[in-house]
């Protein structure tokens, strides 16, 4: 039976340029929606089908804005069965806050449930502020071990098998829980909510906290945007008709014969 | 002093780590010509001192045991660390790899000091101000790190790899390291480092035909390869096709894959990410295929055709066969 705290951020769902607020301190996500990052989304997953496979549950929990509850909804309506919110105001909050936070929320369940949570499970790195840390801070302040980039995890009684196949090269690692893992997309499929998902969703009421202590923030002096350049590409056709055009440039560039 | 967490992939110094060191010398000219040293874990070629030596560092500090053999986050932090209280470093920096960031982590959490992943630019020294990728990189964040040692990440290809103008031989030391009982905890069952020889052909490649999320599944990838046969080139693609496990890493383009200059890049069905540009840009010619005109990939490329590359890339393989009769 495995217990599995899973950590999620409600992100801007940017998909064309992003916007800044006035003062440059955060994106100006007004006109577009949000989100869970897929590494957030796969970390779900991992979640609710290590649950599933030992008879265990999964918690989700989110430090955000009140808002984010739209993004412990989806979690819950995927299979979580409970859900916590430590509300703050993102912008203020850096990597160490949010470990904090996390860690504060573990130490107070696991002192009332009298029992620890196998896996604490994260998206490996935000996909607006990139901090690529909370994962490693968090395992620090729980004395627990920590690996990122982790795409599939198996459990088999007080162990994990975790693999990771990176950049790197195809990784297996093996480590007692309970422990820390970062989970990167792409190991598993994440599910949508069902019509039913969602009505069970939204019956199970969101555990709300406000945060243990003053954040020391991000260090955050400004945001930019790169200014957007204009088109310099020369069009050589639509479609399969470009063909003969291809390949006069290939030929002409010397690549093709 | 500042100490950069040296990667190696088979014994080989990775590129990343030679762009970060080329980025510490930025920095070190910046503070008047600090010295910058560089910690390796494990096992480490013997041109790995002497590559070193010419990207700027002065001494190799080597973790060599046992230990260091298979990658252990925790233990290559602890390297660092000691280091760290060798050299007694002011800043402490690595490549924006799933490594790098996660060995930096590692140290700044030791530590309590903050860190910046995927840092673009150094600013200023004081207040020591950094530029870093936000938002998948279409932002940017100007940072602070005000306390020492400052902690970092370079974004892979953000920077080049440049020789330093005035390089001496760089001394060899072993670095002994106190690992903690945890530093072992997670054990290493597997691990197959990715194919270097073949990511090397892709480096080296004077033709590559990319291929993105638009090649729709692992089957879509036909005609690219074709094409990139039929130009006596290889097949690059995005992380996108990576992570879906379409198609292996060691094809990926961009800042956490290979970079490339090829004398033609064929993007096709790429959108043009920031990571994937920091590993293509360098490209003489671009020609980018995608049904999406406003693509940055398209807007950015020298040439462009708008359509679908299942239809786009056979006409022009077709095309070529026929001309050769
Ligand atoms: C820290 C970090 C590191 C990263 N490192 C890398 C890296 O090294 N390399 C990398 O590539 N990415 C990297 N990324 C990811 C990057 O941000 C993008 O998500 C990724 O490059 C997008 O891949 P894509 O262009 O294949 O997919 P998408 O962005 O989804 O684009 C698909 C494109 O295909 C077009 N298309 C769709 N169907 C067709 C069709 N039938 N014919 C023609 N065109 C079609 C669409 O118009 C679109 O432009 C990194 C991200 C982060 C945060």
């Amino acid at each position: 039976m495995a217990d599995v705290l899973v950590c999620v951020k409600r992100v801007p769902d940017f998909s064309g340029e992003v916007l800044l607020s006035d003062d440059a301190q955060s994106a100006d996500a007004r006109y577009v929606g949000h989100t869970l990052s897929n590494h957030d989304l796969c970390a779900v997953e991992t979640a609710v089908q290590l649950a599933a496979a030992t008879g265990g549950s999964a918690t989700v929990l989110t430090v955000g804005s009140a808002d984010a509850v739209e993004q412990l909804r989806t979690a819950l309506g995927v299979g979580c069965a409970a859900a916590v919110l430590v509300e703050a105001d993102p912008v203020t909050l850096g990597p160490a806050d949010v470990a904090r936070e996390v860690a504060a929320v573990v130490a107070d369940h696991e002192a009332s449930r009298g029992a620890s949570y196998d896996l604490v499970l994260l998206g490996n790195d935000a996909a607006d502020s990139g901090d690529f840390q909370v994962g490693i801070r968090l395992a620090r302040l729980l004395d627990r071990p920590v690996v990122t980039g982790v795409q599939t995890v198996t459990l088999d009684g007080d162990r994990a098998t975790l693999v990771s196949d990176v950049a790197e090269g195809r990784e297996t690692y093996r480590v007692p829980t309970p422990a820390v893992v970062t989970v990167l997309e792409g190991g598993v499929e994440p599910r949508y909510p069902t019509i039913t998902g969602r009505m069970k969703a939204k019956k199970i009421p969101v555990e709300e906290r406000a945060l243990s202590a003053e954040p020391v923030g991000s260090g955050r002096v400004r945001l930019r945007v790169p200014a957007p350049q204009s088109s310099t590409s020369t069009l050589l056709g639509e479609g399969p008709e470009a063909a003969p055009a291809v390949v006069d440039l290939l030929q002409q560039l010397g690549v093709a014969r | 002093m500042i100490v950069v967490y040296v990667e190696t992939v088979r014994g080989v110094v990775a590129e990343v780590s030679l762009e970060a060191v080329a980025f510490a010398r930025t920095l070190a000219a910046a503070g008047g010509g600090i010295p910058v040293d560089a910690v390796v874990c494990g096992p480490l070629g013997d041109a790995g001192p002497k590559e070193l030596a010419e990207a700027g560092v002065r001494t190799v500090l080597h973790a060599d045991t046992g230990e260091f053999d298979v990658f252990s986050g925790a233990a290559h932090a602890r390297a660092v660390l000691a280091a760290r209280e060798q050299t007694r470093a002011v800043v402490l920096m690595g490549g924006g790899t799933n490594r790098g960031n996660d060995v930096m982590a590692r140290v700044a959490t030791e530590l309590d000091v903050a860190m910046a992943a995927n840092v673009v630019a150094f600013e200023g020294l004081s207040p020591f101000t950094v530029t870093r990728q936000v938002v998948g990189g279409a932002a940017l964040e100007e940072v602070r790190l005000g306390s020492r040692p400052a902690v970092f990440s370079v974004a892979g290809h953000a920077v080049e790899a440049t020789p330093a103008e005035t390089a001496g031989p760089a001394t060899l030391t072993p670095l002994a390291v106190a690992l903690e009982p945890g530093d072992l905890t997670v054990q290493a069952v597997s691990v197959q480092p990715v194919d270097t020889e073949a990511a090397g052909n892709l480096k080296s490649a004077r033709v590559v035909v990319g291929a993105g999320r638009g090649a729709g599944g692992p089957e879509g990838f036909g005609d690219a390869l074709e094409l990139a046969e039929l130009l006596g080139g290889q097949l690059g693609v995005s992380r996108v096709v990576t992570s879906l496990g379409w198609r292996p890493h060691h094809e990926q383009v961009g800042q956490t894959g290979s970079r490339i200059s090829p004398e033609v890049y064929i993007p096709c069905g790429i959108s043009g990410a920031i990571q994937h540009w920091a590993g293509c840009a360098s490209s003489k010619v671009i020609l980018a295929v995608n049904t999406d005109a406003d693509a940055p990939m398209m807007t950015k490329a020298t040439y462009a055709v708008v359509g679908d590359m299942h239809e786009v890339v056979p006409a022009v393989n077709e095309e070529i066969r026929r001309r050769r009769g």
